[in-house]
């Protein structure tokens, strides 16, 4: 490619042709405010919140899409330049529903943000408001149509990674609002919940629904016993609300933190996450050796399953029939660890810490629970965690705790499920152990890690050749799954995901701005963290977590895949209309 | 959003709304052309009808929505006997053409963008008409009311429901 030569505020600067001005300028220190521009999400030049001047170029030209030419002489930060920009900010604040104080977003909003920067200190004129009310319709994410700002990065997200496209831009000129199709709310089309639209909104106009109060009242109650339970992929990030740098493993502070918040007991999911490889693993041996319906297909991710129910029913056969972790993990604390500690199930209330949205609805599903009983009562994303934590004014750095037993420490096997791949390694580890008869040393399966959107590898399994394939966001999902049903390729187990990079960049995990997501890889960073903790277990496997081998099925379920074990941890999908 | 008649789809209109898209189908820009004839055919296009545009030709129901609300030939309604158009347009408005359309909407039970339950009258809001001598204007099927008062309103209905 050819190099051009180009200034920008008279630095002097080489990049390849075609590079975007925002990106050359990025390169030399020069920093471009920007609202609607999602790197390799949403790239339209729609806010002129990033526009500069170029030489002998008659209008402004918006540096996130202009395309640098050999000697552009670029002026970032001109007078007219900032002039034009403070008029695009005012007119976008002046009808915006500014209630900072109030708002689930105050501290972390790119528009909020922005007018502080850009000095913004009065507005000269009042716009007309939009007046659509809260969507509230899904179980799982709010929508606030009067703080949309229409950058349309929640489209792009919903549309180009995820490829569903359930929302988009509706009517024209000052009426265009984001929405589902004829007004429909969010949970009334077939959403699947991700939230990767909430995490790309630089504002506050889609948030979770939030269960914060629901737990303190729980919490404050002295009949009720309150049993959390974390993912792993919460302790990759959450440090991120307190000032710690992006893929640090926080979880003594957590684990500190949330005793301090005044819940009964502390539980990790990955030991739920241990338990659902052996449940899975033997799925996948059965089907294996039974000649059951391949590929076996994980069923951890409650977008993905919801994808599937909508938009490929005749996949549903391959999902495992296994619950997610954390609702597994429900389901014990609600009989067996009730039972142990004698306590009524209906006293106790479960409560998950998730990096997703997906799993609010989940939670809910009717077969997900028993004796008129949920597995799960509430979810909580990591931030709402962190939101409790900061409302308790503890000071998370400070904190420190481990996980309690019985059912602590889990494997390294379970911490890696929070990082794409990381389901289909914990799996192998396993079913290689069962296979083979031995104790393998050689456990680390680099070929289905990474961020690569479809990942394919043959693991020779004593005897047995697998073929497996990964893919994360479900727009890789599709692709996958289509090449499957064309029969153009054919797999024994897949992985599939429904957020990008895995759980550790879910819809429920900290909002980075974009200012740090276009140019930091955020879900390898908090990967990263994962499969560092994984390294520093002293048991790696799923099957060698004693308190699973022996507590869980010696003493109670018996062996994996008994029938016991199908009662209480598997479940069963529905098929679900496509619009 | 008000509530929607839902629309039986006969298998013969199935059939023609399908052929209009596998004509389409392949090429680049396929959306607007098919939407356009799809409308030429069954009248208006309301859910049922984008559902099946959307399904043939692999384009999001919310992305189609949103085409055919951002452009103004497409509707999402039947179009009623009688159309009443109220200006919006500046001069019409400042003299009150707003409190016109509310009337219209109160007499008739429907909002801007609807069409009455017996197909009668539809109601839209329109730009300006050209006709700001007479502000504040309505039009009804091309006949053109100026000046007028909320009062006028009854009567100018009336005329319409007795014909
Ligand atoms: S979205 Fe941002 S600017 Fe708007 S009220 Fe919330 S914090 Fe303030
Ligand atoms: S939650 Fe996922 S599927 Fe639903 S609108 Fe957002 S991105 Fe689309
Ligand atoms: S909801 Fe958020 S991301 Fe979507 S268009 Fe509105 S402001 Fe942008
Ligand atoms: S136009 Fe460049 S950031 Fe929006």
């Amino acid at each position: 490619m050819s190099m051009v030569n180009i200034t920008i505020d008279g630095k002097p600067v080489q990049v390849p042709e075609g590079t975007t001005v925002l990106e050359a300028a990025k390169q030399v220190g020069i920093d471009i405010p920007t609202l609607c521009y999602l790197k390799g999400v949403n790239e339209i030049g729609a806010c002129r919140m990033c526009l500069v001047e170029i030489k002998g170029a008659k209008a402004l030209q918006a540096a996130c899409v202009y395309p640098v030419a050999e000697g552009n002489e670029i002026y970032t930060a001109s007078p007219v330049v900032k002039e034009a920009r403070r008029i695009n900010l005012e007119l976008l604040l002046s009808n915006h529903k500014r209630e900072c104080l109030t708002c689930v977003r105050n501290k972390n909003c790119e528009l909020q943000t922005l007018a502080e920067e850009l000095n913004i200190t009065d507005l000269e004129f009042e716009g007309e408001k939009c007046d659509l009310p809260l969507d509230e319709t899904s179980p799982s994410l709010v929508r606030d149509p009067q703080k949309c700002i229409a950058c349309r990065r929640c489209v792009a997200a919903c549309r180009n990674i995820q490829k569903i496209g359930v929302i988009d831009a509706v009517n024209r000129g000052f009426t265009t609002t984001i929405s589902p199709a004829f007004g429909l709310g969010l949970g009334e089309v077939a959403c699947v919940n991700c939230g990767q639209c909430l995490v790309a909104c630089p504002v506050g106009a889609i948030t979770e629904q939030s269960s914060i109060r629901q737990v303190w009242n729980a919490i404050a109650d002295p009949d009720k016993v309150v049993l959390v339970q974390t993912a792993p992929a919460v302790r990759a990030a959450i440090g991120e609300e307190f000032g710690m740098p992006i893929g640090t493993a926080a979880t003594k502070q957590m684990v500190g933190a949330m005793l301090g918040l005044g819940f009964d007991k502390v539980f990790d999911t990955d030991t739920a996450a241990d338990l659902t490889i052996l449940e899975e693993g033997t799925e996948l041996l059965q089907r294996l050796q039974n000649g059951g319906k391949l590929p076996l297909i994980t069923s951890c991710s409650p977008g993905w399953i919801k994808y599937c129910e909508h938009y490929y029913p005749d996949f549903l056969d391959n999902l495992s029939s296994c619950k997610s972790p954390h609702e597994m993990f429900g389901a014990v604390l609600k009989t067996y660890y009730a039972e142990k500690n004698n306590i009524d199930p209906s006293k106790i209330v479960t409560v998950s810490i998730m990096p997703c949205t997906a799993k609010k609805f989940e939670a809910k599903r009717p077969e997900l629970g028993d004796k008129g009983l949920q597995d799960v009562d509430y979810v909580l994303t990591t931030r709402e965690l962190a939101k409790m934590i900061r409302e308790a004014r503890i000071e998370f750095t400070k904190c420190e705790g481990e996980f309690e037993s019985p059912f602590g420490p889990a494997s390294g096997a379970g911490v890696i499920f929070g990082a794409t791949g990381g389901v289909m390694e914990a799996a192998l580890r396993t079913v290689a152990d069962i296979l083979t008869g031995q104790d393998l040393q050689d456990i680390e399966y680099h070929d289905v890690r990474g961020l690569q959107g479809i990942k394919e590898a043959s693991v020779k399994v004593g005897d047995l050749e697998v073929k497996l394939a990964v893919a994360h966001g479900l727009g890789n999902a599709s692709a996958l799954l289509d090449k499957i049903r064309a029969g153009e390729a054919e797999y024994h187990f897949v992985e599939i995901m429904a957020c990008p990079g895995g759980c550790v960049n879910g819809g429920g995990q900290p909002i980075q701005p974009a200012r740090i997501r276009n140019w930091v890889n955020i879900p390898q960073l908090r990967g990263q963290a994962l499969y560092e903790e994984d390294r520093n277990l002293p048991i790696r496997k799923s099957h060698k977590n004693p308190v699973i081998m022996k507590n869980l099925y010696e003493d109670w379920l018996g062996e994996p895949g008994s029938e016991q074990a199908h009662h209480l941890l598997h479940t069963t999908y529905t098929a679900r209309d496509k619009f | 959003m008000s509530k929607r008649r839902t629309v039986d789809i006969t298998d013969q209109q199935l059939k023609a709304i399908n052929d209009i898209i596998d004509k389409y189908k392949d090429m680049q820009g396929a959306l607007i052309p098919t939407l356009h004839d799809v409308q030429e055919y069954f009248g208006y296009l309301p859910i049922e009808v984008q559902k099946i545009v959307s399904e043939g030709l692999g384009i999001p129901l919310a992305e189609i929505y949103g085409v055919v609300t951002f452009y103004t030939q497409f509707s999402t309604q039947p179009k009623g006997q009688y159309t009443v158009s109220v200006c919006l347009g500046t001069a019409c408005y400042v003299k009150g053409s707003g409190k016109i359309l509310e009337k219209f909407e109160e007499i008739l039970g429907i909002k801007a963008g609807e069409v009455t339950d017996d197909g009668m009258f539809g109601i839209e809001a329109c730009r300006c008409v050209g006709a700001c001598g007479l502000a504040p204007v309505a039009m009804i099927n091309g006949e053109v009311y100026g000046r007028l008062v909320q009062a006028d309103v009854q009567g100018i209905c009336d005329k319409y429901m007795n014909e």
